[in-house]
């Protein structure tokens, strides 16, 4: 078979196929028509401003650090001013958060940005694998997806950054939009594809690799040699994502363009009013000081439960009333510590739903 | 004569290395899980194969049946059923590669090569990288 010609430059061989549009492209090109849909992305939804101090959400797969990369080079090519860090959680799940966060440390070598690293241990007294332990494998990633929210800002807090970078990409989003139309969760559908969020947070969150197809994100770690991590999680799968997921990479082999526009169906779903107002105001929990819409937050009264050794209290309404039943918590009861914002944001965010 | 992966440079003697071409196989994004954690693989395809894609290679079913020059999709079926030790459904579905799952021959999206119909030449190189692992 004759080699191809980039579609762009004319000149040198093509060397992939792009699946938002079909076009055959060289190495180059494809270098830069991805770094600069990040960039256009970035400065369409006005990401950042000159100064901003970032965090990147570092887990050492391939879209965090591929994501640190494409970050590192913007901000050099169109001098964003931007201040990077890279941000990881560790879950404490031995043989695979231990040799991830290797990775991460030798992309703060690579990239030269100061890591911080936040233990479920240290925040909340528990690993993943003493919660495995306890809870066995339902409803893990319910306990961890809560905890990893609340440890990213307060990594966050810590490194006294305005803003958390993740490395959520299009494949994510579409995935994220069709669960939620499977569960009928109108709210979150609403929710999930907006590219920043500062809603519950106190800290401003945003996914600069909205529009990026997983397969030019792997492509990209390939071709650029990236030293990314790729282990499936001891505790996963998450078998409903797994399916979501199937059903996702089916749709894009038969139609590339189905990921794009299955976010946009999500972006298409406007909230309505009087499904808006019943949405909870936002308060702080009363014992840790975390955003939350209930005296306690979430992580609270799972830490709670798992303490009691009733780690259901924090899952099902029948097993809380139990939990209830037996009187109020015990004070010498394992805390998180109270929760510090960082200076210049407000205590209480304002919901916008955008 | 079954034709065996070789796993070292070792060479066959003369008169079996006419008929078949060396290839290198990569493995990548997780996938390599599924073949013993072991990266990057050399091995040794018959240039001629079955049409059918049969990987019990004998002398019988390649002079009684339909054969065709050894291509991509018969490497995946040989690497499923020589090198794969677990959950072939991870790797293969419907006689191609799991969706998911991103090949490149020589360094080219395979989408530009033919993908499974591509003819193997000696010497060339096929990665297969997972983009379902991890974030
Ligand atoms: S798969 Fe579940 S337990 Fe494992 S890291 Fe992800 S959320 Fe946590
Ligand atoms: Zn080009
Ligand atoms: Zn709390």
């Amino acid at each position: 078979m004759a080699p191809k010609i980039c579609a762009l430059c004319q000149n040198a061989k093509a060397i992939l196929k792009r699946p938002k549009t079909g076009q055959q492209i060289c190495k180059d090109c494809f270098f830069y028509v991805f770094e600069t849909e990040v960039h256009n992305t970035i400065n369409e939804a006005k990401l950042f401003s000159r100064g901003d101090r970032v965090a990147i959400g570092a887990s050492g797969g391939k879209d965090s650090t591929v994501l640190a990369y494409v970050l590192k080079t913007l901000n050099e090519r169109y001098d964003y001013g931007l201040n990077l860090f890279l941000l990881s959680i560790d879950e404490g799940i031995t043989g695979y958060r231990d040799d991830s966060l290797e990775t991460v440390k030798r992309n703060q070598q690579q990239y030269s940005m100061p890591l911080k690293i936040l233990s479920y241990d240290e925040l909340y007294g528990w690993t993943m694998d003493r919660i495995v332990s306890q809870i066995g494998k339902k409803n893990n990633c319910t306990f961890c997806g809560v905890f990893r929210r609340q440890a990213l800002d307060r990594g966050a807090a810590l490194l006294n950054v305005d803003h958390i970078v993740t490395g959520h990409n299009a494949d994510d989003i579409a995935e994220t939009v069709l669960m939620n139309i499977m569960r009928g969760d109108i709210a979150r559908l609403g929710r999930c594809t907006s590219i920043v969020t500062q809603g519950e947070d106190t800290i401003k969150r945003s996914k600069p690799f909205k529009y990026a197809y997983e397969k030019e994100i792997v492509m990209y770690a390939y071709f650029k040699k990236l030293d990314y991590f790729s282990t499936e999680c001891i505790y996963s799968p998450d078998a409903y994502r797994g399916h979501a997921r199937t059903f996702l990479k089916d749709l894009e082999a038969a139609r590339p363009s189905a990921i794009i526009d299955i976010i946009h169906s999500g972006e298409a779903f406007e909230i309505r009013e009087e499904i808006r107002a019943n949405q909870k105001a936002q308060q702080t929990c009363t014992r840790c000081g975390y955003m939350s819409s209930n005296d306690l937050c979430k992580a609270c009264t799972l830490l709670e439960g798992l303490e009691r050794g009733m780690a259901a209290s924090g899952i099902t309404d029948r097993a809380r009333k139990k939990l209830d039943a037996e009187g109020p918590a015990p004070d010498n009861i394992r805390t998180i510590p109270f929760f510090q914002p960082p200076s210049g944001h407000p205590l209480v965010a304002v919901e916008t739903t955008a | 004569m079954s034709f065996r992966i070789m796993w070292s440079n070792q060479t066959f003697p003369p008169t079996l290395i006419m008929s078949s071409i060396t290839l290198r196989v990569e493995f990548g994004g997780g996938l390599e899980l599924l073949f013993s954690n072991i990266k990057q693989h050399k091995l040794t395809l018959p240039s001629i194969v079955p049409s059918n894609n049969g990987t019990k290679l004998n002398g019988e079913v390649l002079s009684g049946g339909e054969t065709k020059p050894a291509d991509v999709e018969y490497l995946m079926h040989h690497l499923r059923d020589n090198l794969l030790q677990e959950r072939p459904e991870l790797f293969m579905e419907d006689n191609t590669v799991r969706p998911g799952i991103l090949v490149l021959i020589n360094d080219t999206d395979w989408e530009l090569e033919g993908e499974g119909e591509y003819a193997l030449k000696d010497n060339d190189e096929v990665v297969f990288i997972s983009t379902l692992h991890g974030g």
